[in-house]
């Protein structure tokens, strides 16, 4: 096809708000005006207050209207026909949109830029330079780069990457495997679903280069059964490599073999913690495993494993191909490279915002985010998911940052955060925190299932205005026992958020108000 | 294929919308298990239901994103719109009413899957309309 090239984002959240309508209405107005236009359904560029944003292709560049709403597709085809400045949702070229401008995209770098199930489109974009690198390097060169680029998991515990692929390298066994964590539960993030469904290439280069570094065949993507349209890109992209000869018995004509499969899991938020990830992926009840064995010398099936999240995975490639030390270079500290922030909740310019390592909250939220979407004052905002601590305004300087965000009694988790503003009663989100405890709890350990129970109990007695003192008492205790005796962080972090509600709001417990410290 | 008890159990679950106690010792048989372990699996996932749905699914996202722009509140307008408590099926057997926590959709909040289809930016008309697609 040659006719007009039109983007439409195949994204989850660009559907979720009409693009799949839109895309149909672009093209009955582009048969009735009888111009020939070639839809391509990309990733989406993450400016998801824009959403749908369609992008036309032109001699100059692509430029971009949004938010495009069903009735608006004929009169943005026609302006995009005559390419003149004249329509009110015209964004012009959307990598000048200071949003999209300013970030550092590294793992992003491609995401709603190539047709997402096009390998020709991935390697005309710089896609499979990393793997072609990592193949001419012996494998332990290999995970010498991925360990001096400073890169750490991104999943969560911010382990160093290239630490574990070590382990499992100097592990002998007759078979190994890569896992890609693509569970994504925390509520507040969408990255990995967005690399999924927008650069599933990327994701599968990542896994590639760990399998021929590690000395592995075989990998799995464990993807929630939340993310329909991840699991049927990755699906396409997957066949997609295996026809151009990029998976399969010799990757790229080489001897190292590397096949990948897609595994669904089945609504059990537990199941994204590794080990219960294994049990899970092996068949059985998502329980959580204790350690030892690391899953780097018995994971799947009792062989060794490498399990890294989507995004760790899907930053390997671009570290293979500009080397170690250009991606090191960013950030701050310890913790190097860039960070895909996701910002949602009540938040002006909700979208993926990728940037080094440093970026204080109070620029994210702020200045970067735009403030709430209501217009209201910003009260809380709730950082790395539900197991993230709530931060008040006073914390606004803290930097992103993992050590900087653990000093601060609080975590990065997965990179999402979620603003709420003062119509927030954090009371109640500390309740729905031991509350979503109780429902996704594996059964384990005591404190973490029978606790959070408990613990859903104390706060409604405080919320009533029952024997308050003694039973925040009651709470803090709960959450020590919880801390202290949980086999792994969903009951160990579940009191992140209820302390931290506590700790920083208490007029909304019953409490006198924290001294209010600058703001 | 290694560790096949969850793809079949999801191939089940889309094929007759639920998982058939019946089903159970004819999986256990299959893959060597116990009917025990196969009992363990289907009712440790949310996921699985164990009886027929109403019609239509709607799952709406409870997480706090979504509470974030208001999805309490369209919680309860939604029980109250169909007659009916999370977890359950209106009389008539059209809508179950289900929790869901995180749809990847937070940058668009509030959010929910209508029988696999995601809608997000919902407020009460929205939903309404939605709903009122069901009721045909
Ligand atoms: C309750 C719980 C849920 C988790 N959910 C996820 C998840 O959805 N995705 C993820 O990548 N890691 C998740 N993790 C972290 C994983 O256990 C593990 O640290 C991660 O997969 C390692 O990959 P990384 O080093 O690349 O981050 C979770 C941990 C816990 C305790
Ligand atoms: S803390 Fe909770 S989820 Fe984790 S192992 Fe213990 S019971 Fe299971
Ligand atoms: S919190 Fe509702 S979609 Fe993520």
């Amino acid at each position: 096809m040659t006719g007009l090239r039109i983007y439409v984002p195949g994204d989850a959240a660009a559907a979720a708000v009409g693009a799949d309508d839109v895309a149909t209405a672009i093209a009955t107005a582009a048969e009735r005006s009888g111009t020939a236009v070639d839809i391509v359904r990309n990733g989406s560029r993450g400016l998801h207050w824009l959403e749908p944003m369609v992008e036309v292709a032109t001699a100059s560049g692509r430029i971009a209207y949004g938010p495009v709403a069903v009735s608006d597709a004929a009169a943005v085809l026609k302006a995009a026909i005559a390419n003149r400045g004249e329509h009110p949702l015209r964004l012009g070229d959307p990598e000048s949109i200071p949003y999209l401008k300013n970030q550092t995209r590294l793992t992003f770098a491609r995401c709603g830029i190539v047709d997402p199930r096009s390998l020709d489109d991935y390697c005309a974009h710089g896609g499979y330079k990393g793997l072609a690198r990592a193949l001419a390097m012996p494998a332990t060169a290999v995970v010498d780069e991925i360990t001096q680029s400073g890169l750490r998991g991104r999943g969560g515990a911010g382990f160093p990457t290239g630490i574990k692929w070590k382990t499992v390298a100097d592990t002998a066994a007759d078979q190994k495997y890569i896992v890609c964590n693509a569970d994504e539960g925390d509520s507040g993030t969408f990255a990995d679903r967005m690399i999924m469904e927008g650069d599933p290439f990327v994701l599968i280069e990542g896994m590639t280069i760990a399998g021929i570094a590690v000395g592995a065949t075989q990998g799995y993507v464990y993807v929630r059964s939340e993310y329909p349209h991840a699991i049927a890109v990755l699906n396409d992209a997957i066949a997609a490599a295996r026809r151009g000869g990029m998976l399969g018995k010799s990757v790229v004509g080489s001897p190292q073999a590397f096949d990948l499969e897609v595994r669904v899991g089945a609504g059990a938020y537990v199941c994204g913690e590794e080990t219960a990830l294994l049990d899970s992926l092996e068949g059985k009840r998502g329980m959580v495993r204790a350690k030892p064995p690391l899953p780097a010398h018995k994971g799947l099936f009792g062989k060794p494993t490498v399990i890294n999240n989507v995004l760790s995975l899907a930053t390997v490639p671009i570290i293979l191909e500009k080397g170690p030390a250009f991606y090191r270079d960013f950030g701050m500290g310890k913790s190097r490279g860039t960070m895909p922030i996701q910002l949602a909740g009540n938040i002006r310019f909700p979208g993926l915002y990728e940037t080094a390592f440093g970026v204080t909250l109070g620029e994210l939220v702020e200045d970067i985010g735009g403030g709430t979407a209501t217009g209201r004052p910003v009260r809380a905002v709730q950082v790395g998911g539900p197991l993230g601590a709530y931060f008040p305004r006073s914390l606004f300087n803290v930097p992103f940052d993992y050590e900087a965000f653990a000093q601060a009694d609080g975590l990065i988790g997965h990179g999402g955060i979620v603003v709420f503003d003062d119509t927030v009663d954090m009371a109640r989100q500390a309740r729905f925190a031991m509350e979503f405890c109780a429902i996704e709890s594996c059964g384990k350990c005591t404190p973490c299932r029978v606790g959070s129970i408990r613990g859903v109990e104390v706060i409604d007695r405080i919320i009533a205005n029952r024997d308050r003192a003694a039973n925040t008492a009651l709470l803090e205790d709960l959450c020590n026992t919880m801390k202290f005796g949980s086999l792994c962080a969903l009951g160990g972090f579940t009191p992140y958020p209820v302390m931290s509600a506590l700790t920083h709001f208490p007029e909304d417990f019953g409490a006198p108000p924290r001294l209010a410290a600058a703001e | 294929m290694q560790g096949p008890l969850l793809p079949i159990l999801h191939a089940l679950h889309e094929e007759f919308g639920y998982i058939d106690r019946e089903a159970e010792p004819l999986i256990a048989d299959i893959l060597n298990l116990s009917r025990a372990e196969v009992h363990g699996v289907v009712t440790f996932y949310h996921d699985f239901r164990q009886k027929p749905a109403g019609r239509h699914v709607l799952k709406l996202c409870r997480a706090e994103s979504c509470q974030a722009r208001g999805s309490d509140a369209l919680a309860a307008w939604a029980e109250a719109r169909l007659g009916v408590a999370f977890g359950g099926t209106t009389a008539d057997g059209s809508v179950s009413l289900e929790p869901v926590y995180c749809l990847g959709l937070c940058s668009v909040s509030p959010a929910a899957m209508l029988d696999g289809k995601v809608v997000a930016r919902l407020d009460e008309k929205k939903l309404d309309t939605l709903l009122a697609e069901t009721d045909r």
